[in-house]
């Protein structure tokens, strides 16, 4: 990639080689299809899920970022020798109501498909966040009103509702953790202060933010397979993070058990109304009755398998050179595009 | 704050047990318990759940009917219906009608359930594989 230190080429006319959108454009495609399927395949994450989910956020913003200045920067070609410089020179002239001169067809195109792009993700963004807080809003009103408060431990609330449920509740003011009555009555008192830890956690590392970024950009994608990936492979590196937190309150055991409590209680009351449901998927292990059972190849949507697997079978954190691997090309996929479009 | 709050559930107990539509005088005198007199300190005035009630008015639990004098006040939906709300927005796999909540744990699939289910219990094993063979 030597080509980057060329700033000279870009400022002939359209028709000189477009190096940094070429650049952007190859960027993209790496980070929309190669890079995300290796990493959503990948088995380091579970043993490092803080550094896992900093590569993600990394991926989806740079992915972004090198979308749009790809488009740009070939619109823009011949205008400056960034895309930056591109945008400044033809600040003033939008006024004029023409084309600038020397701009193609295939350059407006571009132009126009980036800022609508920019422009489409942004207000999805918005729109997913402020969405979100009327609901969170109602939902604050709703459990203020059908809860009560758990004796002896300030935030957490109880809900009267037989299916076993723990769920934290984000707010500008006040945040809760919600348990259900189900819950307490499936769970002793150690692995209750394991899904208290946990979802203690989630608050603390606010990871209602991140969740809600990658479900604004799957709603804005939705022909985008990788963006759904990415929404799952985040949903679950939170949930490890979490789990991470509550390991030093209980053992890993402890911790382990009430997963499965939890989820096995849940099959019904969600997802188990499907009648043909063991002749679809003949090849589940679901006749191992051990550890064993964890080690088959992940459900697409899998989020508890690979959780009960690095609590029972031992997962040694990321060396601390690997962990400055990913963080290093974290920044540096961050650092590209926006150096690129920069100049 | 938090004595509002404590109102407002008490006061929606009341509307939800009742079922019917009752002026705020009434829902004064049915507050007349010791909860809410601990959380109002003193006698409750009508002044008080009257702005509980617009507040809850509001937030869109009760309803007024303005056409009578007093004005009569009523819960929206049953108390059954709000927790089916919450349960489907905390449960439900539609992705729109989360609010995004961090839960313990997410939806499970029937396999995944299964496979919980023996691990957790590797006695009733036997049992579960039974009925899973009956398909085969």
């Amino acid at each position: 990639m030597t080509a980057l230190a060329r700033p000279g080429t870009s400022d002939a006319k359209p028709g000189a080689v477009p190096t940094t959108a070429l650049v952007l454009g190859a960027l993209a495609l790496a980070l929309a299809w190669p890079l995300p399927i290796l990493l959503s395949r990948a088995r380091w994450p579970a043993r490092s899920p803080g550094l896992a989910l900093v590569l993600w956020q990394s991926i989806a913003l740079a992915g972004g970022l090198s979308m749009i200045g790809a488009l740009l920067a070939y619109g823009l070609l011949g205008f400056g020798t960034s895309p930056l410089a591109g945008i400044r020179s033809l600040s003033d002239h939008p006024g004029s109501g023409a084309v600038p001169v020397g701009m193609t067809f295939g350059q407006v195109l571009a132009l126009a498909a980036g800022l609508l792009l920019a422009g489409h993700l942004l207000l999805n963004l918005a729109a997913t966040f402020l969405r979100a807080r009327v609901q969170l809003r109602r939902h604050h009103h709703l459990v203020a009103l059908l809860s009560e408060p758990l004796a002896d431990r300030p935030g957490t609330r109880v809900i009267d509702h037989e299916a076993p449920v723990a769920y934290c509740l984000p707010g500008a003011t006040t945040s809760a953790t919600v348990l259900s009555r189900g819950l307490i009555s499936l769970l002793d008192a150690d692995q209750l202060r394991a899904v208290v830890a946990h979802e203690r956690a989630h608050l603390l590392q606010r990871h209602h933010v991140v969740l809600l970024a990658f479900r604004s950009w799957r709603s804005a994608l939705p022909w985008f397979p990788i963006a759904t990936r990415a929404e799952t492979a985040v949903g679950l590196l939170v949930e490890m993070l979490a789990d991470d937190q509550a390991r030093r309150e209980v053992d890993d055991r402890t911790l382990a058990t009430a997963i499965a409590l939890v989820g096995s209680a849940h099959g019904p009351v969600t997802g188990a109304r499907e009648p043909g449901g063991p002749a679809t998927r003949p090849e589940t292990g679901t006749r191992e009755t051990d550890a064993a059972s964890l080690a088959g190849p992940d459900h697409p949507f899998d989020l508890l398998t690979p959780r009960l697997r690095r609590l029972v079978v031992p997962t040694p954190r990321l060396r601390r050179h690997q962990g400055f691997g990913v963080l290093a090309a974290s920044a540096g996929l961050l650092a590209l595009p926006t150096l690129l479009l920069l100049g | 704050m938090g004595n509002l709050g404590v109102l407002e559930r008490l006061l929606m107990d009341v509307l939800w047990d009742t079922g019917q539509s009752l002026p705020a005088n009434e829902l004064r005198d049915r507050l007349l318990t010791p909860a809410a007199a601990a959380a109002s300190r003193k006698r409750l005035a009508t002044t008080t759940v009257l702005t509980v009630l617009s507040r809850l008015e509001n937030k869109g639990f009760v309803s007024r009917d303005r056409g009578s004098r007093p004005h009569l006040y009523r819960a929206v939906t049953t108390r059954a219906e709000h927790t089916a709300e919450l349960m489907l927005e905390v449960l439900g796999s539609a992705p729109d009608r989360q609010a995004a909540l961090a839960r313990f744990i997410g939806n499970v699939s029937p396999q995944e359930a299964d496979s919980l289910r023996l691990l957790l219990s590797p006695a009733s094993a036997a049992s579960d594989g039974a009925r899973e063979t009956g398909h085969e």
